[in-house]
Parts: C-alpha cells; sequence; structure tokens
C-alpha cells in the first residue's frame, strides 16, 4: 500500500461514531465499526478496538445511550443510540465541520 | 464549555469507583465483537483459524484498547498517581536506611523552619491582640541617657497633651515605675503572698478595646482621691491564687494590709507582661489615681488610639504641636515647655507593634534566614543522596524508557518519591514544631515580646505544607531531571554506564557538595560572630559583681509624723535590719537600696558644680540611687573616697556618691571627692566616686549616677543585697526569717540572684546565638554528611581504575593522598565561595553584633580552619577504604 490510511483523531472518531449511529439507528460496536469502515472505502486507519473509548466517552456526555441486547445472529451485544441530545451535538460538528474543510479548502487552493 | 462536560465529569467519579464491573463489561463487549468480526470473515469463506487472526488484526492491539477505554472512562490522572505510590512506597520500603535518614533530615528542616515561623509569625507578623490594633500608637521622647525618667510623662504633661492633641480617639499610660512584688495578699490568717500589681489610668483598657472576662472594668469613680480600692485580675493569676472562682467579683480581698474588692477578671487573651514588660509577670491591675501622682514627676509612657483615617505622621506632627504646652508640673509654671528638645525631636509618635517589637525585626529576620538556609543545606544533601540513588538505579530507568514509559512519567514518579519523603519529614517536622513552639511560648524568663501567645495554629500548618512542596521541588527535581535524560543504549549494556557518564554525574554531585559547605560556612560565620558578641557581651564590666549576690524586696513600716521622723525611723529600722542579717553564716556585706541596676530607674534634679557654669542642655539629669551604707560593698561596686555612714543623717550634711563618668564630666582633670554639687540651693558634698555601672541595658552606654544616703533622702523602695560567701539560695530562709522576727508582716518574697536579673538582661541576645549556633551546627553536620557521600561514591566508582593504579605500583599512602586532596579541594572551593558570600552577609547582621566587627579575622579563620577540619575527617574514611582496595579484586569485578 503505498498511501498511508489517515490516522484519526480522537475527537473526529467520536464525530463518526455519532453520525453512524445518528443514521444506522440502534447497533452494537462491531457494526458501528464495520460500517466506518465500508462508508469511508477503507481510507481510514481504524485499529477497532479504539472504537470502545469513543463508545464510552460519548456515553457519559449523555449523546447515547447504551442497553444489552441480542444481535441477528443471536449474540449479545451492547447496543447503542444515539439520543435527543446527541442529535443536537452532532448537527453542531457537522456545521463546524463543514465549515472548516470550506475555509480550508479556499485557503489551500490558493 | 460543549454540552455534557459536568455529566462526564460526574460520570468519570462514578466509573472510578466502579472499575470491575466496567472491565468485566468492556471483556464481554470485547469478546462479542471479536465473535462477531470471526463470524463474518467465516461467512466470507476464511479458515477458522485465519478468521480468527485478521478479527484480531483489524481489532488491533486487545491491551490497548483496553488501556484507551479506561482511560477514557475514569480518572486517569489519579489511576497513575496511585500507581506512582503504590511503587514508590515499596521502593522506599527496600531502602529503609536511606528512607529514615531522608525522612530525619527534612522532618528536622521543616521543623525547626515552621516552629520559628511561629515565632515571627507571633512577635513580627500578627497584629497585636487588640481590636483594631493598627490605630495603638505609643508616644514617648526619644530615648536618652536619663533613663525611664526621660521616656515617660507627668500627670499634668498627659492630661494637657490629652486635651491638646487632635489626632485621637482617646490616650492612656500606665506606671512604668512599677516595680514586682509590689503588694501583698493576705488570706485568713495565712502569709502574705506578694503579687504584682500595675497601676494603670482608669480608661487603660477601653482605649485598647479589652472587655472583661467577668465584672466590669475602672469606672471614673474609682480613679478619684480617696476613692475604695479596686483590682481587676488578670486571668492566670486569677486561675492560680483563686482557683477560678466565678464568683470572685465583688469579693473583698486584703491587698498590702487594705482592703480591696475585685471588680474584675481580665480575659486569657490580656498579657500586660507580654506586650509591656517581656519577660516579667503582672498578676493584678489597679487604678492609677492621678492626684496621688501629680507631684511625683515623670511617670507615665503614653498609648493612644488614633482617629480612624488618621496616619502616624499625621500624628507625629500633631504632637510636635503640642509638646511646646506641656508642663512638667503646673505647679511650676517655668517648668513648661520643658518637654521640647532642644537639639534634636523632642517626641516620638510610633505604632504600639513597633515599639513592642521593632526592635527584634533585625534577629528575627536573621533567625529566619538561619533556618530557612538549613532546609536548603538539607535539601541540597537530599538531592546529592537521590542522585546516587537514582545513578544506582539507572538500569531500571532505562528498562522503562525502553519499555515505552515517556520522560515525564519517570520525572513524575521520581517526584513522587521526593513528595512523600518530603510529606513524610513534614508530619515528623509538625510534631517537632509543635513540641518547640509549646516549650518555647512557657519560657517565662525569655524576655521576648509575646512570647507568651505563641501557639501552634493553622498558619503554622499551611507554612509546613508550602514547606514539604517546596522541599520536594528543591531536592527532588534534578536527580529527575537527570535520570530521565539518561542514555538508553549505554545504561542497558553491561558494563554499566561509561566512565564519561559517572564524571559528569559526580561533578554534578560534587558542585552540589560544594554548595553545601558555602551555606553551611555561611551560617558557621554567622553564629561565630554572634558568639563573640555574645562573649563580648557578658564579658562586659558592669561596674558591680552579680555573682555571689541576691537580693529580696523588704517591707518596712514608712508611718511616722514628718519627714525628718521618718528619715530618723527609717535609718533605725535599716541598721537593724543590715545588722541581724549580717552576722547570719555566710554573709559578707548587706545594704539596700531602691532601684537596682538593669531594672528600672528614675531621675530627678540637674545637680551642677559649684562655682562653675555649664552651656544649657550639657548637663542632662543623673539617675537617681537612694542606698544606705553597706549597699556599695554588697554589689561589689568599686569606690573611691568612702562610703555612706549611719551617722550621715537629716542633721549632718547632705552627702552623695556620684559615679565616675559623672565625675568626669563635673570635674575633668579633677578629683571629685571633697567637691560640692549645688542642686537649687542645697549643696551636695561628694564624699565618694563609685565606678559606672550598667544602669538600663548591659549593653547601651552607662549613664550618670548619684547616690543619696537614705537617712537624708526619700528611697522609693527597698531592696535588700547581700553578698554571701556560700550560694546565695542557701540563705534564703534565714533571711525571711531575721526579716520576718523584725517584722511579721514581710512576706515571702523571692530571692533573687543578681545574676538572674543579669541573664535576664542578655536573655535575648543569648537565644538568638544559641538557636544560630544550633542552626550552624546542623549545617556543618549536614555538609560533612554530604561531603563522605560524595568522596565515598568516587571511590566506588573508581575502584578499577585505584586498582589498576595499585597494581602498577601506587602505594597505599599516594592512594589515601589523592582521595584526601580531593576531598579538601572540593572543600577549599567551597570555604572560598562560602567566605565571600558571608562577608556580604556579614555587613547585614552588622548592627546585631557588639564589639565585633562583621569582617572579625579570627571568626573567619577559626570557620575555615573547622570546615578544613571537617572535610578531612569526612575523607578520612572513604580514603582508608581506597587504599585497602585489593588491586586482584577491583580487576576483576566489572
Amino acid at each position: 500500500m503505498s498511501e498511508e490510511k489517515l490516522d484519526l483523531l480522537q475527537g473526529t472518531l467520536d464525530l463518526m461514531v455519532l453520525q453512524t449511529l445518528a443514521a444506522m439507528g440502534e447497533q452494537h460496536g462491531y457494526g458501528i465499526a464495520r460500517r466506518i469502515e465500508q462508508v469511508s472505502g477503507d481510507e481510514v486507519l481504524l485499529n477497532q478496538g479504539t472504537i470502545y473509548a469513543s463508545l464510552v466517552r460519548l456515553q457519559q456526555r449523555g449523546w447515547i445511550d447504551a442497553e444489552w441486547g441480542i444481535s441477528d445472529n443471536n449474540r449479545k451485544a451492547k447496543f447503542y443510540s444515539i439520543t435527543k441530545r446527541g442529535r443536537k451535538q452532532l448537527k453542531e460538528d457537522v456545521a463546524y465541520w463543514r465549515r472548516l474543510a470550506m475555509v480550508m479548502g479556499r485557503v489551500l487552493e490558493q | 464549555m460543549k454540552d455534557g462536560w459536568l455529566e462526564q465529569a460526574w460520570n468519570r467519579i462514578r466509573a472510578f469507583f466502579h472499575k470491575e464491573p466496567l472491565d468485566a463489561d468492556l471483556e464481554a463487549e470485547m469478546a462479542s465483537h471479536l465473535e462477531m468480526a470471526v463470524e463474518e470473515n467465516v461467512r466470507r469463506g476464511m479458515t477458522p483459524e485465519e478468521a480468527r487472526r485478521m478479527a484480531m488484526v483489524r481489532f488491533g492491539g486487545m491491551q490497548q484498547a483496553r488501556e484507551k477505554q479506561r482511560a477514557a472512562r475514569g480518572l486517569p490522572f489519579v489511576d497513575v498517581l496511585g500507581q506512582d505510590m503504590r511503587y514508590t512506597l515499596r521502593t522506599l520500603g527496600r531502602d529503609a536506611g536511606f528512607t529514615t535518614v531522608a525522612v530525619l533530615i527534612l522532618a528536622l528542616g521543616i521543623g525547626a523552619n515552621v516552629a520559628v515561623f511561629s515565632v515571627v509569625n507571633t512577635i513580627l507578623l500578627r497584629p497585636l491582640p487588640f481590636p483594631q490594633s493598627q490605630q495603638l500608637v505609643w508616644i514617648a521622647p526619644p530615648p536618652q541617657k536619663c533613663g525611664l525618667s526621660c521616656a515617660t510623662y507627668s500627670i499634668d504633661a498627659y492630661e494637657e497633651f490629652r486635651a491638646q492633641s487632635r489626632s485621637y480617639q482617646d490616650i492612656t499610660g500606665y506606671n512604668a515605675f512599677t516595680g514586682p512584688d509590689n503588694l501583698r495578699l493576705t488570706v485568713g490568717n495565712g502569709e502574705p503572698q506578694p503579687l504584682t500589681g500595675m497601676e494603670v489610668l482608669g480608661n487603660f483598657f477601653q482605649v485598647l478595646g479589652v472587655h472583661p472576662m467577668l465584672g466590669r472594668l475602672f469606672d471614673p469613680e474609682d480613679t478619684l482621691k480617696g476613692a475604695h480600692w479596686v483590682v481587676l485580675l488578670e486571668y492566670a493569676y486569677w486561675k492560680r491564687q483563686f482557683a477560678g472562682d466565678k464568683g470572685i467579683v465583688g469579693k473583698e480581698i486584703e491587698l498590702s494590709g487594705e482592703p480591696a474588692t475585685v471588680v474584675g477578671v481580665l480575659p486569657e487573651s490580656f498579657d500586660f507582661g507580654a506586650v509591656f514588660s517581656p519577660g516579667s509577670r503582672v498578676d493584678m491591675i489597679t487604678p492609677l489615681i492621678p492626684d496621688y501622682e501629680r507631684d511625683d514627676g515623670n511617670v507615665i509612657p503614653l498609648i493612644g488610639r488614633l482617629k480612624p483615617g488618621v496616619t502616624v505622621g499625621q500624628a507625629q506632627a500633631d504632637a510636635e504641636m503640642v509638646v511646646p504646652k506641656l508642663c512638667w508640673n503646673i505647679k511650676y509654671p517655668q517648668s513648661c515647655g520643658s518637654y521640647v528638645n532642644k537639639q534634636g525631636a523632642s517626641i516620638e509618635v510610633r505604632t504600639l507593634k513597633d515599639y513592642v517589637s521593632g526592635r527584634l525585626r533585625r534577629s528575627l529576620i536573621v533567625l529566619w534566614s538561619a533556618v530557612g538556609m538549613i532546609l536548603l543545606i538539607a535539601c541540597v544533601n537530599l538531592s546529592n543522596l537521590l542522585l546516587a540513588r537514582a545513578a544506582a538505579r539507572g538500569k531500571e530507568f532505562a528498562m522503562r524508557s525502553a519499555l515505552g514509559a515517556s520522560r515525564g512519567r519517570m520525572v513524575r514518579q521520581l517526584m513522587t518519591e521526593s513528595l512523600i519523603l518530603s510529606g513524610a519529614g513534614a508530619v515528623l517536622g509538625l510534631g517537632l514544631a509543635w513540641a518547640l513552639v509549646a516549650w518555647l511560648a512557657h519560657q517565662g524568663s525569655l524576655a521576648l515580646p509575646l512570647l507568651s501567645t505563641l501557639h501552634f495554629d493553622g498558619q503554622a500548618v499551611g507554612w509546613t505544607v508550602v514547606m514539604a512542596i517546596a522541599a520536594a521541588v528543591l531536592f527532588g527535581l534534578m536527580p529527575g531531571l537527570r535520570m530521565a535524560s539518561g542514555n538508553l543504549i549505554e545504561t542497558l549494556k553491561d558494563s554499566g554506564h561509561g566512565a564519561s557518564a559517572g564524571r559528569k554525574h559526580e561533578t554534578v554531585r560534587a558542585t552540589l557538595v560544594i554548595a553545601e559547605v558555602g551555606l553551611a560556612c555561611v551560617l558557621l560565620v554567622g553564629a561565630g560572630l554572634l558568639l563573640r558578641s555574645f562573649l563580648k557581651v557578658l564579658d562586659i564590666d558592669l561596674g558591680f559583681q552579680p555573682d555571689q549576690a541576691a537580693s529580696m524586696r523588704v517591707v518596712y513600716d514608712d508611718s511616722a509624723a514628718n519627714d525628718d521622723a521618718r528619715a530618723a525611723r527609717r535609718g533605725v529600722i535599716f541598721q537593724e535590719m543590715i545588722a541581724r542579717v549580717s552576722v547570719l553564716p555566710g554573709v559578707k556585706a548587706a545594704g539596700i537600696v531602691d532601684f537596682l541596676p538593669l531594672g528600672p530607674n528614675r531621675a530627678w534634679g540637674t545637680p551642677t558644680p559649684q562655682g562653675k557654669t555649664f552651656p544649657p542642655g550639657a548637663l542632662a539629669a543623673p539617675l537617681v540611687y537612694v542606698c544606705t551604707p553597706g549597699y556599695m560593698r554588697a554589689m561589689g561596686m568599686r569606690l573611691r573616697g568612702r562610703d555612706f555612714r549611719w551617722d550621715d543623717g537629716p542633721k549632718s550634711q547632705e552627702v552623695v556618691i556620684i559615679n565616675a563618668a559623672a565625675a568626669r564630666t563635673y570635674w575633668p582633670g579633677e578629683d571629685a571627692v571633697g567637691k560640692v554639687l549645688m542642686s537649687g540651693n542645697t549643696q551636695l558634698h561628694v564624699i565618694g566616686v563609685v565606678d559606672d555601672v550598667h544602669t538600663s541595658s548591659v549593653e547601651a552606654e552607662k549613664g550618670w549616677q548619684i547616690y543619696y544616703s537614705a537617712m537624708q533622702r526619700g528611697p522609693d523602695d527597698a531592696h535588700l543585697v547581700i553578698r554571701s560567701s556560700v550560694p546565695p539560695a542557701t540563705l534564703a530562709g534565714s533571711v525571711l526569717r531575721t526579716l520576718r522576727a523584725m517584722n511579721p508582716n514581710q512576706p515571702a518574697m523571692e530571692f533573687q540572684p543578681l545574676r538572674t536579673i543579669v541573664d535576664r538582661a542578655v536573655s535575648p541576645r543569648r537565644f538568638f546565638m544559641l538557636l544560630v549556633g544550633i542552626f550552624a551546627g546542623l549545617g556543618l553536620l549536614l555538609a560533612s554528611l554530604g561531603i563522605y557521600g560524595v568522596i565515598a561514591y568516587g571511590v566506588t566508582r573508581q575502584t578499577q581504575e585505584i586498582g589498576i593504579r595499585m597494581a602498577l605500583g601506587a602505594s597505599r599512602g599516594r592512594v589515601q593522598r589523592s582521595v584526601l586532596g580531593k576531598t579538601l579541594s572540593m572543600v577549599l572551593i567551597g570555604v572560598g565561595v562560602g567566605t565571600v558570600a558571608s562577608l556580604a552577609v556579614a555587613r547585614l547582621i552588622a548592627s546585631l553584633l557588639f564589639g565585633t566587627e562583621a569582617t572579625d579575622p579570627m571568626t573567619y579563620a577559626g570557620v575555615i580552619v573547622l570546615l578544613l577540619a571537617v572535610a578531612l575527617v569526612a575523607g578520612y574514611l572513604p580514603a582508608r577504604r581506597a587504599s585497602r582496595i585489593n588491586p586482584l579484586t577491583a580487576l576483576r569485578t566489572n
């Protein structure tokens, strides 16, 4: 692989997880990690295990909820879902990122 | 702040306390994650083994995931701290010897610092124990040679000053001539007990802002002529004499043969002696009746409470305007304006706090610096010790660094070690300081103001914490930084640290020791200078012999029809007293005087030599002493001419004895014996000249003294002075019995050796000198330990090298000399630096020295010799060890 995968910062992984939950609804840790890998087209260097740190952070802030349940394959898994406050936070963060990307794009294009 | 941070903080704390269930939860989640990943991989077509491997690879490090999750959910800082602490306690526990020494050194340094801080806080920093104490000022004439009489005002002057001044809410004063044991309390049929009663003006407590604990304060009626005698009890006396009887208010007591009523008890926080007369105790407060003292001349110093917003400078200007209007006694109009000093300032207004403790500021700052230096030396020493320890653990740190520990983490762990050591030292030091403070507060004979109010409080504890942290940073930072920056590979190699790393190490340690020696040198020079000053003070010719002599206050019946009759009766009583006491076995001489040296004194009159004129202001009022024949012999004063005789009575010519300084001024170059002084119209015949006696303080210049015969002038008091060939204390009982046989009303007064009076006068100087001396000794001990440590370490490090040298033919003596030479060179540098620093510091304390120059060569030479000797002793053991090295063994080991 000539190109290196992008290293993810803590804050950006949190945002990805939040967005994934907003889009997918209730999901367990493995599912979220797989989804992020797929959606990002495998460009993201993601040690799947690091997602649990993200999940606990988001949970402690009250942006996602967690509950033990049964997956489709009859496995016990912890399911996460976004809360109303989480949705609000997501909206703010997305707006911020869009603005940031636009400004960076402008500055780097000159 | 982003939404939810408070919730997160709360959840973090909760997670900290629920580690196990949360860990178990995570394990379950991760297991489930892996199972699902394996399933998916299998579905994609991988074999079970490969599916598992891929799943693990995709997952990333399991331990890393766990740690990240834990760090995200709990209080990682606390966890790390806990880890560090447990580890530190383990390592310290393993090295019990080092830990004990380190903690003890720290306890000593921190404890001493906190104790001194408490003393400085009590005497210098804390405001006086009165409400709004910054408003209280001391108003007095500037210090002059005529002692206490020139430092006080008369009643008339006080009343005028009070009326004319605009700056004060009120002004008060007390009778500065009150001596100890001036009253007697008779309870029932028991022996009269002596006690000290202080006379104060009626508004004394109101001005100070002191409220009685029981009963009331003085009323204006209590200060009128003929008023019934009322007293206020000091708290300590009330507890001691009346057993804290709550019903004491209103009770009648018999005081010096008169009835008196106790009207109140003062609160525990008030201690007259602590503020106004350190080193002495006051038991009762009685009202000063102005009309009785109006003709007694200067009696009261003035204490005023400034109006809010008035500054001391404004009060000073106000006072200077009022001073010319003051009359010494309004019955003599020519005495008005007599308080104006033509040469300089006539009156001084300063804050009461400044009067009480300003004199000690310098000494206390010196003390504080000295004790701070001790802690500094201790920290340098510990730094050295820790460096050596860290060097020994070099491999451990290299390993940890190789395993991924960040430099910050290792420094933090070393700092934890320092903090724990200094924390333990601080706890022990607190105990030490508490004990020291408790002991100091009870040293009643130490004439330091406010000493009895010394107590251990929150500020002292706070200071302990500050000191502990400062010490930890001081001695922990250096080793920590050094260790964490070591060369990894070099250290891990089996052959140990390379020669260059070790040498650099040793240079650092040697530098630290040089610093230690320098600091110890400064302390030693300071202590040495103070010691020489103290010895010079002790050496001072006091003018009398304090050893083998003691004094006791005597009571006699002074009632008679007129002055002449009284004088005659007095003569008879005194002569009888002295005759009876003189025949007691062991008594060599006895006499009576009204004021002892180094105590209160007074002055009146300005006698002038007959037939000579002096420019106005050239002659000051000499201190006046009234005494009997035999007094001077009892005191061991050197007299030329003749002593008073018992027939120098009211009918014969008035005779006086003057001191040498007065004689030199009155009749320079001539013999004063036989000459006449004029006091108004009275002729005073000089019958003798006595050598100068130190009257107000041991270190101050001697003023002029004039002695009158007790049969010709009225003594204000009566102290019986006895010189004995046996220890005076053994005579106390028999003297008292003899006096009681003559006068059954004689109370059991204290039989005070004169040496005690002198000791009390020099007690502050002795106290400081002792403390600084102790600190200097400690500093020397620490420095010598430091020297030993570095030299010993150097020898160990160079074992191989020394072995080689010996194998190549170096003799034992040569090796020893080289080690000692290294020691000496290190100490010489330290001494050099220290001497330069001492010269600078000594200049700062020059005002505390007596009869000693700040550059006193003997002291410096002595200190240098001492340090070099110590260096030799400290280097001796390692030198011996070095010379004993067996070359074969040395070359074999690594």
